[in-house]
């Protein structure tokens, strides 16, 4: 009975969190004011297509961090609570159409100490885990002072910028970006737009009579000049402050890039008199209908749009729709959040191993399923990116981290599924957790699909070098992992000396288990040594190959086959050190303790060589410096060397090595 | 307990054996003769160490090492300078501040790749034995010698350089963006020029040049590797560089040379033209000086210009459209491409090509790439030539390698399947 329950266990929270994903995927219409849709619709920004939801949520995550606002207080433990909170699309309609109400909404984010007493907001904002977060009615007055020194800061290299110059700029294009999203739709100081169009419509005659008649010196009706160069003046600037270009070209057929932004637009009809083209009107009216709060109206202004949209550019509106599902899916956090229960599971089940066997077994088979699962979520998300952009799976650093972690996953589960002591679940879900978390953080850069520039633009070199070197990067990082996993486990459990079974299950040798372990089977340490060593020879192939691709690339695009730039010196770097550990080890020079530490000596190799080269900030490959992700590399190298450090304290120390020790000198059990 | 043996009276110090002999117990029987000979050839020790694994570890490491500090050392020294200093020498020395003495510190990357691929060699000679087993690491490693000395050899013989072509007019030579030649050119005849190119290297030794088509030596007052051109007012009150040309109007300050990858020196020097009746004056020659300089000699005409070196091709290329599109909305380029006119009048061929981003022209032994556009005309296209006869060398390489491991490992993965099956 109870065995039975223990096998149940994994099957059922395999359930509940399938469950928690099929209920992301069923579709909930909105009631009365449909933002979904309005989030869907496409715009052009970056040289690409994308709904306004991604606009809302790439500009949310530049200026606060986060890509939602959340409107209610909770403290940060209390995971229970689900607070109200603006989503990415509904905030860039307050933004773009209630500008006055997105003023109140805390969303500037400003941590250094002295900026916040050098602009004298201490005691204002809203606080939260440390951080302070403004509204922009609450920095009106530091406007010009951040206006002022962030110009005299970006004269500074980037580089080269301080803590403080660095914050400075940050909300100095915040700023920027917040002001340039206000004046997209219309002006941020309109209130009716569709009355302000109309009007504006009108006026053009006789305003550009007036014109006329004035540059030819002759009379003309002031009134008339005066009100459509006001409009002008208007429309002016938000041609050349709005964010995205909103309007799509009126004939599709005759160049369907050719989008343009609302100012633009409003600006050349009143110089060249021109027709408007559709989507002004409808935009005109949504603004109006949502400002008033006029459901029904805003629904059918965006109906009329969506339809017109529909027969001249339903390409685009489908990509729309694509990306904003996939953005809502949000298929890389949920991986994450599943990944780490994963982690804790396989980790609970090293450590009762030896207590309870059975127990254990149910733990690391729950593990081993979320870990399964998580790792659909996460192909599911790289495969749905992949179509989105029609590219292979890695442009930039961000899907780099996405997909070294996808392959870790894939190789800790075959691991796991040979071995199934629990240590590949362990590797496979921390890897996949930590990678999922760096593109986290990476995407609070801005726009992750963002247009791939002439020389990259080949996807037969992306879907090649690129991807033989990544493959490279995460063998290297599991075999790193698995070495961390054999001097902690090794260290303060007595597991590497437990015995692994022709099936991979784990025993005393026994024969205490279901199926027994003979005693003369290796012991979980012996096994460990064995992945590392085939992982490393398979690192050793994919960074090779990939590197030397990559070589034969350049000498396509620039030239030369090897420059010595740092990008490939990395990759060189990685090759150099499996070559290391495969001759250290044939040659005898290490054994297992010894492979171990070197393994995990890769890990600041590649760490090194994906994030450290770029953050030199110099040669063809770098992505652009950053600091923050410096500070990191230095903890996690630390880390590592201090890992390396235990790894070599003598064996009297590792509790494993007691056991091992005891029984070779122990007379084998009866059978 | 004594050895059964006394070590030989005389040994050279420290070369043989830094171990304590090897203590026999008295129950082995006494080593034979040949066993105990105490001076085992030493070609074969040499050859032992040259072929061992531990060797090939140490150089291993020493080249990630050398790699490592390479690439940090080019946030300071700029990315050719520590590219020559690390990895196309032989050994990397320290210099401090303003000594004029240095010690070797490191191996550089030529003496570390020479000793690995000794080792390779002697070790397959030695140790390894061609097996079917091994035959992927043989070919892995065999791959591996082919990249190391092919790009040796692409280090001895790849010639790089840019070609600027616009319309209407066919180009004959592409110019070096790091070497720098004084051209002397005899104008006189209206049919072809004469010019006698001085390499940049003949300058910084500060030495009298003389050419049998020169009706004067050229003597290099001072030389700098990079300077700044400013111009001089005429009211300055140090004596003017030079005492021709342009020289009384411009003023030319050395700064330290260019280490930045998008930035190429701009030597300058002063010259002094010297006849058998006496001097001619002196000349301010720089890269900056846009037009060369007239020299009148016994009713001929030279001019003096220090220019990129030229490399001059029997064909000629010429832009008939250049093509650069950006995403709309930004500034991201999304495509250069160059459509040109290749000519070659000795054997009449005349066609056209298009050179785009990833797709190189390859010419008579050279190949030509989309490199960028002059910002200020963008009716000229910038193509960079390459001359490189190995440069096929990484393909094979690159394939040999990869099929070498992939058996290897395949057979490994196999193995280890097969035995798990079975135990």
């Amino acid at each position: 009975m109870k065995t039975r329950l223990l096998k149940l266990i994994p099957w059922l929270l395999l359930a509940v969190f399938a469950l928690e994903i099929i209920a992301i995927l069923v579709p909930k219409p909105d009631k009365g004011l449909r933002v979904q849709d309005f989030g869907r619709l496409p715009v052009l920004l970056n040289g690409r297509v994308q709904p306004l939801d991604s606009v809302g949520r790439n500009a949310l995550l530049q200026i606060r961090g986060t890509a939602s606002v959340p409107l209610e207080e909770k403290k940060s433990y209390e995971f229970w609570k689900h607070p109200k909170k603006l989503k990415a699309t509904e905030w860039i309609m307050e933004v773009m159409m209630k500008p006055d109400l997105a003023d109140t909404r805390p969303i500037f984010l400003i941590h250094h100490p002295d900026l916040l007493n050098e602009l004298d907001l201490r005691g204002k904002g809203k606080e939260k885990s440390g951080l302070f977060y403004f509204t922009f009615n609450e920095l009106t007055n530091c406007i010009e002072k951040i206006e002022k020194e962030g110009q005299q800061v970006m004269t500074v290299d980037a580089q080269v910028r301080t803590a403080y110059q660095k914050q400075v700029a940050k909300v100095h294009n915040a700023l920027g970006l917040y002001r340039r999203l206000k004046n997209t739709l219309q002006h941020e100081t309109t209130h009716d737009f569709a009355k302000e169009f109309d009007e504006f419509k009108a006026s053009i005659p006789a305003g550009v009579v007036a014109a006329k008649a004035r540059e030819a010196k002759k009379p003309f009706d002031k009134a008339a000049f005066d009100r459509f160069v006001g409009w002008l003046g208007k429309y002016d600037f938000m041609a050349r402050f709005a964010y995205p270009l909103l309007v799509p070209p009126a004939q599709p057929q005759a160049g369907r890039d050719q989008w343009q932004n609302m100012g633009q637009v409003l600006f050349e009809m009143g110089i060249h008199s021109a027709e408007a083209p559709p989507a002004v009107g409808w935009f005109a009216q949504m603004a109006t209908a949502y400002r008033h709060d006029q459901p029904a109206a805003f629904n059918q202004a965006l109906d009329g749009y969506r339809q017109w949209l529909g027969t001249k550019m339903g390409k685009e509106l489908n990509k729309g729709r694509q990306e904003f599902f996939f953005n809502n899916l949000q298929a890389f956090l949920h991986a994450m959040i599943i990944y780490i229960c994963a982690f804790l599971l396989a980790v609970g089940a090293m450590l009762t191993m030896t207590l309870t066997p059975n127990g254990a077994e149910a733990m690391r088979r729950s593990s081993l399923y979320l870990i399964i699962l998580a790792w659909l979520v996460h192909t599911g998300g790289l495969i749905f990116r992949m179509w989105l952009e029609r590219r292979p799976p890695v442009t930039n650093l961000y899907s780099s981290a996405i997909f070294i972690g996808w392959m870790a996953v894939l190789l800790g589960i075959i691991l796991e599924r040979i071995y199934r002591v629990g240590i590949g679940a362990a590797v496979a879900s921390v890897v996949g957790f930590v990678t999922l978390v760096i593109a986290h953080n990476l995407a609070l850069g801005g726009d992750t699909m963002e247009m791939l520039r002439a020389v990259l633009d080949t996807n037969f070199w992306l879907a090649t070098h690129v991807v033989t070197v990544t493959l490279g990067y995460a063998a290297t990082f599991v075999a790193g992992f698995l070495g961390i996993v054999y001097v902690l486990v090794g260290l303060f459990t007595p597991l590497l000396a437990m015995k692994v079974g022709a099936g991979g299950q784990a025993g005393n040798g026994d024969g205490r288990r279901a199926v027994p372990v003979p005693a003369n089977a290796p012991d979980i340490g012996q096994a460990l040594a064995k992945m590392v060593y085939g992982i490393v020879c398979f690192a050793t192939l994919f960074s090779f190959v990939g590197t030397v691709l990559g070589g034969i690339w350049a000498d396509q695009s620039w030239g030369r086959f090897w420059g010595w730039d740092p990008k490939e010196n990395g990759a060189l770097i990685i090759v150099l050190w499996n070559a290391i550990i495969l001759h250290a080890r044939w040659g005898g020079l290490v054994r297992e303790r010894g492979l171990m530490n070197l393994a995990i000596f890769g890990n600041i190799v590649t760490a090194f060589s994906w994030f450290g080269v770029n953050m030199l900030g110099i040669g063809l490959h770098s992505y652009g410096f950053m600091d923050a992700a410096f500070k990191w590399l230095m903890i996690f190298d630390a880390s590592q060397i201090f890992l390396i450090a235990l790894g070599t304290l003598p064996p009297q120390y590792w509790r494993s090595f007691r056991v091992r020790a005891g029984a070779k000198l122990a007379p084998a059990p009866a059978s | 307990m004594n050895p059964p043996y006394s070590p030989p009276p005389v040994r050279s110090p420290g070369a043989e054996s830094r171990r304590p002999e090897r203590a026999v117990p008295n129950s082995e029987p006494p080593p034979t003769t040949s066993e105990r000979n105490p001076k085992p050839h030493m070609l074969d020790r040499v050859i032992r160490i040259f072929a061992s694994l531990k060797l090939a570890v140490v150089c291993l490491t020493l080249a990630m090492l050398l790699v490592f500090i390479g690439t940090i050392a080019q946030v300071e020294e700029g990315l050719y300078n520590a590219q020559n200093r690390y990895f196309r020498s032989v050994l990397i020395y320290w210099q401090p501040q303003g000594a004029d003495w240095k010690v070797p510190v490191f191996p550089g990357g030529y003496l570390i790749g020479s000793v690995l691929l000794l080792n390779l060699i002697t070790a397959y000679s030695e140790r390894l034995k061609m097996s079917r087993s091994k035959t992927g690491l043989f070919m892995a490693h065999g791959g591996l010698v082919l990249l190391v000395v092919g790009q040796f050899a692409s280090d001895m013989l790849q010639v790089e350089s840019f070609m600027r072509v616009g319309e209407n007019q066919p180009k004959f030579y592409s110019e070096s963006n790091m070497r720098t030649e004084l051209a002397v050119t005899e104008t006189s005849n209206p049919h072809h020029d004469e010019v006698v190119a001085i390499p940049e290297r003949f300058l910084a030794r500060r030495e009298d040049l003389q050419h049998p088509q020169l009706p004067f030596t050229i003597r290099v007052k001072t030389y700098h590797q990079n300077s700044r051109l400013g111009e001089r007012a005429s009211d300055d009150k140090e004596p003017a560089a030079a005492t021709e040309g342009v020289g009384p109007r411009v003023k030319f300050t050395p700064v330290p040379p260019a280490i930045k990858m998008d930035e190429r020196n701009v030597p300058a020097a002063i010259v002094e033209l010297l006849t058998p009746k006496g001097s001619l004056g002196t000349w301010v020659v720089s890269l900056a000086l846009s037009h060369p300089q007239d020299v009148q000699v016994g009713g001929k005409t030279y001019t003096l210009a220090l220019r990129p070196t030229r490399y001059y091709k029997s064909h000629s290329l010429t832009l008939l459209k250049f093509s650069h599109d950006k995403y709309r909305g930004t500034d991201i380029p999304k495509n250069f491409s160059s459509r040109v006119r290749v000519q070659r009048p000795d054997t009449g061929e005349d066609r056209e090509v298009l050179i785009y981003m990833n797709n190189p022209l390859r010419y008579a032994g050279e190949t030509y790439y989309q490199s960028g556009y002059d910002e200020r005309d963008p009716r000229i296209s910038i193509l960079q030539v390459v001359r490189n006869p190995s440069w096929l060398t990484p393909y094979l390489a690159c394939g040999l390698v990869g099929l070498g491991l992939c058996i290897q490992f395949m057979a490994h993965l196999l193995d280890f399947m097969r035995k798990r099956k079975t135990a």
